[in-house]
């Protein structure tokens, strides 16, 4: 281990490097899922922080745990099957795991919001947006209905719905998907959050919608000083939205640190592989780099390092013992025994 | 006229009656296709890129009368494939097959993947009994997968996997041609990159054509050898991907292009916004579909309806601004283009 990497081992706070100013501060989360075939090591001791103010984009491919921590830090799994998290999550110093159910509620939705990827089953198909909009204002804060319906009407223009007095009679299925999202945001923001977890929040929306909805969540953050942690498989949309990226995979952050950064200078395998099977337009390869295998099962999670199987660079070492998140540049960690400061040592690859 | 065009389609239109009433009186059509011209040369892919809406999937399935066409002509190989019934029919679906979007619900998850696979073979008569798991096998191999996969049943794969198993039923009965709808769009990056090596991979060794349909517009350029891009119903841009991505011409083409979140923080690329949402297809707006969301329109714009116009050599455009013929009430699609007339296999 070089020496600079020991040193960021024994200051531990290696991606959170600003732990003081963080908003939200995870420390070792854990949660796992009993399954009748075994436990599932969902997201496994990942910890990561957000500021004020910045977005952080938790990167990876289905079933990596992104989606499982989101809904850990609110605490909003059905438990079982999935265990009670364990770890820390620290939102302005208080432990969200170690809060009452009732402290719970007041954070919820109102101090933490949270967008989904399909406004259409989060929204209620009964209830017309404005009624849905006044419930979420007047759930968790005193006042009056004219009052609440006034917010409601604030918050619709706020993401740049045109009429939105006229919108709020609507019901979500006679809006389009990229309105009903708005709706979403609209709803989120009702109560005016300092954190907004987005999971997939552009997913199922096309892609010149996605980009309206992207600019507006970025101005609204740039208004309020909000800070989000913004889930997606989607390297293009993290590029856009991202201060700093988190990549993970098979349950754990394999690599972290400030986006132009990350996309500039992969260390590690999984993060630089990912980048190099992605189409680029404008540019042609003929051939699309492939990541060997596939994504493990999380019954069975290889030992050592989980994405050794699929590593070019993988030696005996990675098979046995699991590598931590180290800091091998300034503010940037990979969890990688290959890596280092300068990158991943070249390698003949017989297959690009 | 190409020669070697293996797919020729012209002029073609898909309504849908809109019913109402106790009586289901027809009141309006959504025009899903409304008047759409290419050709696909053998061994090559077209793509053809648009929003949710535009109707791409719809033209894809009157291709293979999977659903009829209301109207306009569809060729393949030199036959009219809308004049086909009956055993005719089904002789010609041997030749045309389909890889749908979605690994989860595109299988019959109580099949064996030998079934599915298999089916096309007993359907067709292309395999005796004792023969059948033979070539079974033999196919599951060429897009990677184990013989032993056969005897498993769909939900016991992963989504890669189970696309995987979807294109070996597309390509176990030897087809020529194959309809790819947003075959990639269901998959994770680094399993996206596997599934579209593999379709380019067979298309080489097996000399497929492929209408390739997809709203990706990075995969589509990947795979294409001409990408066409559909709004509203009609083709408003056609091109090869280095000249359309390069030089877009017609404004939605570039707005579009401009959304695409590229994965580069760094990049300063200025978006092109587009005002209001794409009107419904039941209405369409008169003259250019795009007027409505276009900051170029002129007064033209809202009346005559551009035809698709060669403006520069292999590049079509539908834009009465940007040297775009209007098209005269009546008149026939103008002859596509030679779109095969340079080696560069792809």
């Amino acid at each position: 281990m070089s020496e600079e990497a020991k040193a960021a081992v024994a200051g531990e706070a290696t991606n959170a490097p600003e732990a003081a100013e963080a908003l939200l501060e995870v420390r070792e989360l854990a949660t796992h899922f009993r399954t009748d075939d075994g436990v599932v090591p969902a997201v496994d001791g990942i910890s990561f922080s957000v500021a004020r103010g910045e977005t952080l984009a938790l990167l990876g491919e289905s079933g990596c745990g992104k989606s499982v921590t989101a809904l850990s830090i609110l605490r909003l799994l059905d438990y079982p099957p999935a265990s009670h998290p364990t770890g820390a999550v620290l939102f302005e110093g208080r432990d969200l795991l170690k809060a009452s159910e009732r402290e719970l509620r007041r954070v919820r939705g109102n101090r933490i919001a949270m967008i989904f990827q399909e406004p259409m089953t989060s929204l209620n198909p009964v209830y017309t947006v404005g009624e849905q909009i006044v419930e979420a204002v007047t759930l968790h804060q005193r006042v009056s209905r004219t009052e609440a319906i006034e917010r409601a009407i604030e918050g619709l223009r706020r993401v740049q719905i045109p009429e939105p007095e006229k919108r709020l009679a609507n019901y979500p299925h006679q809006m389009s998907g990229g309105m009903q999202q708005r709706v979403m945001i609209a709803m989120a923001l009702a109560c005016d959050p300092d954190l907004l977890m987005a999971d997939e929040p552009t997913t199922a929306l096309d892609v010149t919608v996605q980009a309206e909805i992207l600019d507006l969540l970025a101005a609204l953050q740039r208004e309020r000083g909000l800070a989000m942690l913004f889930i997606t498989h989607d390297l293009g949309v993290a590029a856009r939205v991202a201060t700093r990226v988190a990549v993970m995979y098979a349950g754990r952050i394999v690599e972290s640190a400030a986006a132009r950064e990350i996309y500039a200078r992969p260390l590690h395998p999984y993060t630089l592989g990912l980048f190099r099977s992605l189409p680029r337009m404008g540019r042609r390869p003929g051939r699309l780099y492939q990541i060997p295998g596939q994504v493990p099962s999380p019954l069975e999670f290889p030992a050592g390092c989980r994405f050794h199987p699929r590593c070019a660079w993988a030696d005996g070492r990675c098979r046995v013992e699991a590598p931590r998140l180290v800091e091998h540049r300034a503010r940037h960690a990979a969890a990688c025994w290959r890596t280092g400061p300068e990158g991943l040592p070249p390698i003949e690859e017989d297959e690009a | 006229m190409s020669e070697n065009a293996l797919l020729e389609v012209r002029d073609l239109v898909k309504h849908f009656p809109v019913r109402k009433g106790l009586l289901g009186r027809t009141v309006a059509h959504v025009k899903a296709v409304d008047g759409i011209s290419f050709d696909v040369p053998r061994g090559k892919t077209l793509g053809l890129v648009g929003e949710s809406g535009c109707g791409k999937t719809t033209a894809g399935r009157c291709v293979l009368r999977l659903i009829e066409p209301t109207s306009g002509q569809v060729r393949f190989g030199g036959t009219d494939v809308r004049a086909l019934r009956g055993e005719e029919l089904r002789s010609l679906r041997r030749n045309m097959q389909i890889i749908f979007q979605d690994p989860y619900s595109s299988l019959n998850p109580r099949m064996t993947v030998e079934g599915i696979v298999g089916e096309g073979l007993t359907l067709h008569k292309l395999a005796k009994r004792g023969e059948r798991r033979e070539r079974v096998a033999g196919v599951l191999e060429r897009v990677g997968l184990s013989a032993d996969a056969m005897d498993r049943y769909p939900h016991e794969f992963s989504g890669g996997q189970r696309q995987r198993i979807g294109i070996a039923r597309a390509v176990a009965i030897e087809p020529g041609f194959i309809v790819c709808d947003e075959p990639v769009s269901a998959l994770d990056v680094s399993v996206q990159a596997q599934i579209v090596n593999l379709l380019m991979d067979l298309q080489r060794d097996l000399r497929l054509t492929y209408l390739f349909i997809a709203h990706n517009l990075a995969v589509v350029e990947q795979v294409s050898r001409e990408v066409a891009v559909m709004y509203l119903g009609r083709l408003v841009e056609r091109a090869s991907p280095e000249e359309l991505y390069r030089h877009p011409l017609h404004p939605y083409t570039r707005a579009l292009l401009s959304a695409v979140p590229e994965p580069d923080p760094e990049t300063g690329r200025e978006r092109i916004r587009l005002p209001g949402e794409v009107p419904s297809p039941i209405n369409p707006p008169p003259g250019c579909p795009f007027h409505p969301r276009c900051s170029e329109a002129h007064a033209e714009c809202r009346e005559l309806r551009p035809r698709l116009t060669e403006v520069r050599a292999g590049h079509w455009c539908a834009c009465l601004r940007v040297g775009g013929i209007a098209e005269k009430p009546g008149e026939p699609a103008p002859p596509s283009p030679a779109a095969a007339t340079e080696e560069e296999p792809v």
